[in-house]
């Protein structure tokens, strides 16, 4: 507002050039408050709305702010960018469906790195003869961090979409590989400070890290995309933060540095929920070598009990504590709104029906959520690892709808399976256990569940959408 | 300068963390995508790029990086305002009314930069 009041006096006289920088870090210094403010919010879901509302104020403000500057003289090619990215950015926000989260958040990355990755390097070919050491470190970080972020954030949105393949990429020698080109990298990058008037070295690069980018996520399969949009995001606000030291910008520092700590946060809870390390995400081509062991373990021989939608109406009928597990099946199936009606039918027979929500279910944090929520699910329903795991015992009947891996025992009792170790949901405490499937296809770490041969559990084969379907109406009948 | 930015850098980063791990899990996917859409704030940097007189190539590059980061920051707060109005409307009661007023701000968030023509 602030900046508002000031814009005639600025525009009439020459001399008050500070006034007109001082309105500008006002306007930074609102939106940096309404930022926090903003992400405040999201910590209770009936504020969240209006607080996020306010922070697009504080962006709107920020770049008002910044039209204030004493060097934009023409403004056609901020219009015409401004329309352009208005015109694509708009349907981007409006019309992907929920289901596709994941993907759009990993592209809307690659768009936020963009735009920082090609103003440093702008920046550097401004500067004649190289930048002064400490911006050159500067936008060193900012090319890195943005051009690594614009490759990955693609593969992964590959990945999502399902045009690159979902299973690791790996080849014999690819951490060595990986890290040496890291370090050749960030060697670069030493030299670059100490003598910045390289522009070859400077290019190499950022060829160098957007190579990075690519070659990071080849070897990270579908279930642990989660941490690597985590990830990603954090870069892509590290890159915002160098390019703000690189152009001494406040604003965007305070919100780079607010994004790598929410994205780090994040990649902490993901990797922490599915017990691996940072360090093993990144370079441990989960299944990769798709354990012998567990494959041999004679899985054919034995038989998994199959039943009919109308049994499973039935019990569902009588249930008087029903609790469902969705999965990335869930969402690849576009089923959220069939478990929610059938979720009332059982409600309206006396049952109750509870959520429970696995960390890492799906392909990003609280991608289950905001699926369910879609669906009108009561948010009050959706229950997180440690508040449903003791209430298994009491239920009659547990749903696990498209989930695999998070529901897998062989986490608790194998060592050798390469999720052991992995907290997951005790479905196996449960009266009765039903896993709507499509085949008895592996999970995304490509490990045999036992669960499926559980004296208790019982399969329920075909698409989730249609056995959904055929449950609701069976259900009624009953 | 460039030690008081690394505080403003360091502090932000704490109270990002602090104010971060209060959000439930119920709201991380919004919160990721709220962090996208902050993070369009390399369009800061961008309009002064491609508004500057600095030669072709960087009104150029100034010129992409708008558009890109532009994409970034309508796309993020309008998915973001839409997650977030269905978890709103899980409250008794709580669900009319605020659409309006969601639509109001949204809209004139992706307009109003337009409006800025001198």
């Amino acid at each position: 507002m602030l900046a508002l009041l000031q814009l005639p006096e600025t525009a009439a006289s020459g001399p008050a050039l500070d006034l007109r920088e001082a309105g500008i870090q006002l306007t930074y210094l609102a939106a940096g408050v309404l930022f926090i403010l903003g992400l405040y919010s999201l910590t209770k879901p009936a504020r969240a709305q209006r607080g996020m509302q306010l922070a697009a104020v504080g962006m709107l403000l920020a770049v008002i702010g910044t039209l204030l500057h004493k060097d934009i003289v023409r403004f056609e090619w901020i219009i015409g960018g401004l329309l352009l990215g208005t015109a694509i950015g708009y349907p981007l926000g409006m019309f992907v469906p929920m289901t596709a989260m994941p993907q759009r958040i990993a592209i809307s990355h690659m768009f936020g790195a963009l735009a920082a990755t090609l103003v440093g390097v702008a920046e550097y070919q401004l500067h004649a003869g190289g930048p002064p050491h400490a911006t050159m470190a500067a936008l060193g970080f900012e090319v890195m961090f943005g051009a690594l972020t614009i490759t990955g954030s693609f593969m992964a949105f590959g990945k999502l979409q399902g045009f690159i393949t979902g299973t690791p990429i790996t080849w014999r020698g690819q951490n060595a590989i990986n890290l040496t080109l890291f370090a050749a990298t960030f060697g670069i990058f030493a030299y670059l400070v100490a003598s910045p008037g390289h522009p070859v070295l400077f290019y190499a690069m950022v060829a160098m890290s957007l190579a990075i980018g690519v070659l990071m996520v080849l070897p990270i399969g579908g279930a642990d995309m989660p941490v690597v949009v985590s990830l990603l995001n954090s870069y892509a606000g590290l890159a915002a933060s160098a390019t703000g030291f690189a152009i001494g910008n406040t604003v965007l520092i305070v919100c780079g540095a607010l994004d790598g700590a929410s994205g780090f946060l994040l990649s902490v809870l993901m990797s922490k929920a599915m017990n691996r390390s940072f360090g093993n995400v990144l370079f441990g081509a989960f299944g990769a070598a798709p354990t012998a062991s567990a494959a041999a373990a004679g899985a054919e021989s034995r038989t998994v009990r199959s039943v009919t939608a109308e049994d499973v109406a039935v019990q569902l009928a009588y249930a008087r504590e029903v609790i469902v597990v969705p999965g990335y099946g869930m969402a690849v199936a576009q089923c959220q709104h069939q478990v929610r009606e059938l979720a009332s039918q059982v409600e309206k027979r006396g049952g109750t029906v509870k959520y429970a929500i696995h960390p890492v279910a799906g392909r990003m944090p609280g991608h289950m959520n905001v699926l369910l929520a879609e669906a009108n699910v009561a948010y009050d329903r959706l229950y997180d690892l440690e508040e449903i795991n003791d209430q298994f015992e009491q239920a009659d009947v547990v749903l696990v709808i498209g989930a695999n891996d998070v529901v897998n025992p062989a986490a608790k009792s194998d060592p050798s399976s390469p999720i052991y170790g992995m907290p997951i949901l005790n479905v196996d405490a449960a009266q009765s256990i039903v896993v709507l499937k499509r085949s008895m296809a592996a999970g995304y770490s490509g490990v045999e569940n036992e669960l499926f041969y559980h004296d208790r559990c019982a399969m329920l084969f075909g698409d989730a959408k249609s056995s959904l379907q055929q449950l609701i109406t069976d259900i009624k009948e009953v | 300068m460039t030690i008081t930015l690394l505080f403003v850098f360091v502090l932000a980063g704490f109270v990002g963390y602090f104010v971060i791990t209060r959000v439930p899990p119920l709201l991380h996917t919004p919160l990721m995508s709220a962090t996208n859409a902050i993070s369009g704030i390399s369009l800061v940097g961008s309009l002064v790029l491609a508004g500057a007189n600095r030669g072709n190539l960087a009104t150029l590059l100034g010129f992409i990086a708008v558009t890109a980061a532009t994409i970034n920051v309508v796309g993020g707060f309008l998915i973001t305002d839409r997650m977030l109005k269905m978890f709103k409307q899980k409250l008794p009661g709580g669900a009319a009314g605020a659409d309006g007023a969601a639509k109001a701000v949204t809209g004139g968030n992706g307009a109003a930069p337009r409006g800025e023509t001198p």
